[in-house]
């Protein structure tokens, strides 16, 4: 049978295309339940400090530092830059896989082998103009992210394998490989026994930003890489055609299949996105902050950064505040450890009690009845 | 009926059926061991291989295994060679998966013989070592088979041994060992409880839940031991279980040692995987349980409590694993660092996986993957040539090999993963 | 034992399944239950067996008012159903199925599956069942998974047993055998509720007819008074006739021939056994059988997503043998997938991403490596209204849509374009009259405009309604094949071969 596609619409498809609007459910989800959920972690995080034998005192100091050492002055603000750039990168990633269906847990992994390569990148091509040398760092971070990532994607498309288990055994591999690269001779610092990379040359390093005020700020161009990544990842998920077959196959992987689109390729291509964003993330790590790669320089980013993509809800305006979120977390935690002398690991539970009311709003309704509309449909749980 | 059509039996092209492919694979891949085997295990091993299997303190000595390390090798790499080959052969594609395990097996032999030669390995020990190392993975494995026969997945097994290992390290110092061991299986049936609320009840993505909860711990834990621990070490010091010697059992050469001279950690597991097989096979729980898993909308038109079900055994699973938890600390050194579980979790996943959602499978798997860390301890003594980081990557990567299923695949319970969302 | 619903209403968030339900169920009869999909049969069934709470109303057995709180009690109350999609657990026995909820058992929780195989053997024996206690029931046909249903009600001595479309899945002749049980049922005093949309059948068994249409009574009566014409004005609101108009069919050249394929299935048995036919253009093809003979393999392959083991699939006169899911379609390969929640569309995607869902990726639809959405927006605005798919936008969520114009959103996703072959599967399972008519029309429209169209449907009235030629699948291979075009075809001879019957 033939039909002309027609650019010309009826009248009554014209009064289809009216965007129906679902605003207070999407202001429920998108603004009221992370702000209780921060509450609600903060407040869980002072009764640990308190069973914990931290008097009320110190927690008070706590929290004051944690919001003086994010917010509080410029210096405050740059650190908390500089801490999102990586946790945004690497979050973007994750967040483009949990869309395309991958729960890939390996951002810690990529993001040290992409680390590690873009200093090898880095001192090895000492000598090259700064317009050459850095984009060749960065993109060697990028590239090896992506291969790594790629051996989980290969392994769940040709065999099935879940990227749960197979990227946490490559992330732990990540880590043994990274001591063997440390020791190597051509790797290692010259005159040091301890597993050190030599350092990175200048001209493959993110300039600093605010170094003109005070030397000390560390927010360095890498803040510009991650906002062209925000926008790039936006763009892949929400405009382009790979990105509609990865959202597709997120979604229904059925349905996917039998609307064409191959499975492997899709599994294999978002996987290796994911794996370039974090390698991006340790590339301007090492190129921006470090200098150099040493044994667990990545510090639990790529862990942070799962919190990150599920606190974004997987969506790339979100990842950024989230990432900023953390960030600021990040920077906050350490002026907490300085100024009340509380651990910063203290961080981390703050950082996944948040995770869990968000992931499940059902659990903060439960808790804040009166913060959502009351006939609202959802049915709370259980009999 | 105007015609019918008989089927046709003149069809020239051969059938490729998945079966044949995969022997095919199987047939590929042995060959490629052989190679390997005749190439580089046969060609660079000279001298004896040694290995003790008894110690001189032993009541029945027996006498040391030597074996000539070239002509065992070529020896291994033709079996291989010839199980490669009989895979391409029509006959062979009735013993895929078995050639397959069969020749894994020879590999890993042929390997350490080419590591031992020309030196002196105590096999016993490693046997011994390989029970105690498989423990925690049992363990882990066994909580997730309880999980996941009612169909909750558990990645937050790593993050309830952490749990575990953290409890009995800190009750332990201040009550004892089986106060310790006590509150580490409370606190493990505590974050399996929280588990089960969060999955069942709060709908919560199983994955994203787990996930929660081993960040949660792994934060919890780093936290109060680097708060509270540095400064009161007394809080992390607990007395640890010591190995007892089962009578006339524990005499028994190679075997003894390794199953009936150890702690209260390795009998426990293999009580735990007994009970739990006669539980989930025998019992009219253990139907309940698994019909919970395979159909829950069948069970639960029956008068089966899904939600019960699933909090019940998630628990329960949680509880297993708070035991496994507390062998890191009560069962080998009795104080905790942060992490020190080290993926021994996920592993167990692996070896959950592995053993077919079995509990006795699960603990076979776990003594493979233990095989392959006390391998990776011993071989360093060894001065092989391979660097000790890739040693020590070995079962990372005999876990991916076991998940990607390069051995055999098995089918998980029908219902796994997937929320009962009733109405 | 008698039950009585009074002012049963329950909803699901803004649909009202059951509104103000009153029901009589006597012993020592069989209560026909008639109206068409998403009535409400289920769902008042599902209460009365205790699996869901009413919104309102009361449930009395001999008079006196209960209350279950889950199915257990409606179990120990002797209400049992057998449910429209089997509850059975595929990887256990038999006897662990019918056992599971009630038990026997020894020291320890020992489960004494000696003891229950020989209960399940007695009433076996006194119903005349026979079905083997110790099978696996991932191993055994339909057929058979259903007397073991009703052997699962009948060991919990129910009373009252509600049996929920039963017959969806029988061939005519199974379906004979399988009044007999039900009347001997009867005969031996319980109280049967027999649920069904089809006329014909109700008229055969019931002793006393009840009509649903949309969550109410609208009818009831004595199957004697009763013809299948004022049944279906009570249960559609309006005069319809189950027949689709259609004209003699204008064969032309093959669109589609399939020669020798051969599939195996995880077991290395033949799921398609060297299959042969072919669809000509302006032809409908409607494939029979029992489901689980095949015929989801079968279109499988056809459309692309799995490979035969051997055997050659041409179309259009090339051989497609090898080509992917994608350039099958691109050649004008429509394929309305059985299950549409599943595999037919995504119900977190929009309706405009849906209508686009095979297709985003042609010139049409895109700008280089980009997505042209108002233009995806405007042509499925124009889809829904050229299909009548009632949305108030294409910007919902496709999960938001009833069955019915789902279903229509995928018929018109596929066939609005250039199409030369329909491979149609199971097209109208589950759906009210009207999108049934809706779609059996479009169906037979596409063959008017010289497409072949492939029906695979295990609604033996649907393909005998709309085909011109039936093949008819059992394990794998085709067992027979009738012209409709002359003259009518004997039903039970149909319903033979669907049961293996070689002639
Ligand atoms: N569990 C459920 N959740 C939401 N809606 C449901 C559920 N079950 C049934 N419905 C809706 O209730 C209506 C009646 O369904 P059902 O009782 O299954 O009809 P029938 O059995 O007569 O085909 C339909 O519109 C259906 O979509
Ligand atoms: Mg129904």
């Amino acid at each position: 049978m033939s039909k002309t596609l027609n650019d010309k619409i009826d009248a009554a498809a014209e009064t289809l295309l009216n965007r129906t609007s679902r605003g207070r459910e999407d202001f429920e989800t998108l603004v009221v339940v992370p702000i209780f959920a921060v509450i609600v972690a903060l407040i869980l995080g002072a009764l640990i400090m308190l069973a914990t034998n931290v008097d009320l005192a110190t927690i008070g100091k706590s929290y004051v530092a944690l919001a003086h050492g994010s917010v509080g002055s410029l210096s405050a603000i740059s650190e908390t830059l500089t801490a999102a750039i990586p946790l945004v990168l690497a979050g973007l990633g994750l967040a483009l896989g949990f869309r395309a269906g991958l729960f890939n847990i390996g951002a810690e992994g990529q993001l040290l082998l992409g680390g590690m390569a873009a200093v090898v990148a880095g001192f090895m091509l000492d000598g090259l103009p700064w317009v050459v040398h850095l984009p060749i760092a960065l993109l060697a971070g990028a590239l090896v992210g992506a291969l790594y990532a790629s051996i989980a994607g290969w392994l769940k498309a040709a065999t099935g394998a879940h990227e749960v288990i197979s990227t946490i055994m490559l992330n732990l591999i990540s880590f043994r490989l990274l001591d063997y690269f440390l020791r190597q001779p051509f790797i290692q610092k010259e005159g040091r026994a301890d597993p050190i990379s030599k350092s990175v040359p200048d001209s493959a390093e993110l300039p600093r930003l605010l170094d003109w005020i005070d030397p000390n700020l560390r927010v360095h161009a890498g803040l510009f890489l991650m906002l062209a990544a925000v926008a790039f990842v936006y763009w892949i998920l929400f405009r382009s055609k790979i990105g509609f077959a990865f959202r597709a196959s997120g979604e229904n992987l059925h349905a996917a299949r039998y609307a064409g689109m191959h499975s492997s390729f899709i599994i294999i291509a978002a996987m290796a996105t994911a794996g370039a964003l974090a390698g991006l993330a340790g590339a301007s790590q090492v190129l921006g902050v470090l200098d150099r790669a040493t044994p667990g320089f990545s510090a639990g980013i790529g862990f942070d950064a799962i919190a990150v993509a599920l606190m974004g809800r997987s969506h790339p305006l979100g990842v950024l505040l989230a990432g900023l979120l953390f960030g600021a977390l990040e920077a906050g935690g350490r002026q907490m450890q300085v100024d009340a002398g509380v651990s910063i690991d203290l961080i981390s539970i703050i950082q996944a009690l948040i995770i869990v009311f968000i992931a499940a709003p059902l659990l903060v309704k439960a808790i804040f009845p009166w913060g959502f509309r009351s006939d609202s449909q959802a049915k709370g749980g259980a009999k | 009926m105007i015609s019918s059509q008989t089927q046709s039996t003149q069809s020239g092209t051969t059938l490729d059926s998945g079966k044949a492919r995969q022997a095919r694979i199987t047939g590929a891949i042995l060959l490629a061991l052989a190679c390997l085997v005749l190439f580089v295990f046969g060609m660079d091993a000279s001298g004896d291989a040694t290995f003790r299997l008894s110690r001189p303190t032993d009541p029945w000595a027996v006498p040391n295994l030597v074996v000539p390390a070239g002509p065992f090798n070529y020896i291994a790499g033709a079996i291989l060679a010839f199980l490669g080959v009989r895979q391409f052969l029509q006959g062979g594609v009735r013993w895929t998966s078995l050639s397959l395990g069969l020749g894994l097996a020879i590999l890993v032999m042929a390997f350490l013989v080419w590591a031992t030669a020309g030196k002196a390995f105590s096999l016993t020990g490693m046997l011994q070592a390989t029970m105690v190392r498989a423990v925690p993975i049992a363990l882990g494995g066994l909580a997730g088979v309880l999980c996941e026969r009612v169909a909750v997945v558990n990645i937050a097994i790593e993050g309830m041994l952490l749990a575990g290992a953290f409890t009995g390290a800190l009750i332990g110092s201040l009550l004892g060992g089986w106060g310790g061991l006590a509150a580490a299986v409370v606190v493990g049936g505590a974050f399996g409880f929280i588990l089960a609320a969060l999955v069942v009840t709060y709908r919560m993505d199983q994955i994203i839940a787990g996930v929660v909860i081993n960040l949660f711990v792994l934060g919890l834990t780093s936290y109060v031991s680097s708060q509270v621990f540095s400064e009161y070490r007394h809080l992390n010091n607990a007395p640890v279980f010591r190995a007892f010697k089962i009578p006339l059992l524990g005499d028994i050469p190679v075997i003894g040692p390794m199953l009936f001279k150890q702690n209260l950690f390795v009998y426990g597991a293999l009580i735990l995987v007994a009970i739990s097989t006669y539980y989930l096979f025998f019992t009219r729980n253990g139907l309940r349980a698994r019909a919970v898993g395979e159909h829950p909308e069948a069970a639960d038109t029956l008068g089966i409590n899904v939600y019960r079900t699933r909090y019940i055994h998630v628990t329960l699973g949680g509880m297993v694993a708070g035991f496994g938890g507390a062998w890191f600390t009560l069962g080998s050194v009795g104080r905790f660092d942060e992490n020190m579980t080290g993926g021994r979790g996920f592993i167990g996943l692996a070896a959950m996986i592995f053993g077919r959602w079995h509990p006795v499978g699960a603990l076979a798997a776990a003594l493979v993957f233990g095989f392959a860390d006390s391998l990776q301890q011993k071989l360093a003594l060894l001065r092989t040539p391979i660097p000790s980081e890739f040693l020590a990557m070995s079962p990372y990567i005999a876990t991916i090999i076991v998940v990607a299923g390069f051995i055999g695949k098995a089918q998980p319970p029908a219902a796994d993963g997937k929320p009962y969302v009733k109405e | 034992m008698d039950v009585e619903l009074r002012g049963i209403t329950k909803r699901f968030g803004p649909v009202v399944a059951n509104d103000g339900i009153n029901l009589q169920i006597r012993a020592g009869e069989v209560l026909g239950l008639l109206g068409e999909n998403g009535a409400g049969k289920s769902t008042m069934m599902n209460i009365l067996s205790g699996l869901y709470a009413p919104d309102t109303g009361d449930i009395l057995i001999n008079g006196k008012k209960v209350v279950f709180e889950d199915p257990g009690d409606g179990i120990a109350a002797g209400i049992g159903m057998v449910h429209q999609h089997f509850m059975l657990v595929p990887v256990f026995t038999v006897a662990e199925n019918v056992i599971l909820g009630v038990e026997p058992t020894g020291r320890f929780d020992y489960l004494d599956l000696k003891t229950a195989r020989k209960q399940v053997r007695d009433i076996n024996d006194r119903y005349g069942l026979e079905v083997d206690p110790d099978a696996l029931i991932e191993t055994l046909p339909v057929g058979i998974q259903q007397r073991v249903e009703i052997l699962k009600v009948l060991f919990r001595s129910a009373d009252v047993i509600i049996l929920d479309e039963p017959t969806a899945v029988l061939t005519p002749q199974e379906v004979e055998d399988f009044f007999d049980i039900v009347r001997s049922l009867r005969d031996a005093g319980k109280a049967i509720v027999f649920i069904t949309h089809k006329l014909h059948e109700i008229l055969e068994i019931s002793d006393r007819i009840s009509v649903l249409r949309h969550g109410r009574i609208t009818g009831e009566g004595d199957p004697a008074k009763l013809t299948t014409e004022t049944l279906a004005e009570m249960m559609v609101g309006r005069p319809v006739s189950f027949t689709v108009d259609k004209s003699p069919p204008h064969p032309g050249r093959p669109m589609l021939s399939v020669s020798d394929l051969c599939l195996f299935d995880a077991h290395d048995d033949f799921a398609l056994d060297h299959v042969n036919f072919e669809v000509h253009s302006g032809e409908v093809v409607g494939i029979a059988g029992v489901q689980g003979n095949g015929q989801t393999e079968l279109v499988e392959t056809i459309t692309g997503l799995t490979r035969p083991a051997s055997g050659m699939i041409r179309f259009d006169d090339e051989n497609v043998t090898r080509a992917s899911v994608r350039d099958r379609h691109r050649m004008g390969m429509a394929h309305i997938p059985e299950d549409r929640l599943r595999s037919g569309m995504i119900s977190n995607f929009t309706v405009a991403e849906n209508m686009v869902l095979n297709s985003y990726y042609a010139p049409a639809y895109s700008k280089g490596p980009e997505i042209d959405w108002p233009k995806v927006q405007a042509t499925a605005a124009q889809y829904c209204v050229d299909f009548d798919v009632r949305t108030p936008s294409v910007f919902l969520p496709a999960g938001n849509l009833s069955g019915g114009n789902q279903q229509k959103m995928v018929v018109a996703r596929e066939l609005e374009r250039e199409t030369k072959l329909v491979v149609a599967s199971q097209p109208t399972r589950g759906l009210d009259v009207g999108s049934i008519e809706y779609i059996h029309e479009r169906l037979i429209a596409a063959r008017d405009e010289g497409d072949g169209v492939l029906i695979v449907s295990s609604e033996l009235d649907e393909i005998m309604g709309l085909s011109d030629r039936i093949l008819v699948m059992f394990e794998g291979r085709i067992v027979a094949e009738f012209d409709t075009t002359k003259g009518p075809i004997d039903r039970n001879a149909v319903g033979l071969a669907m049961a293996g019957a070689s002639s």
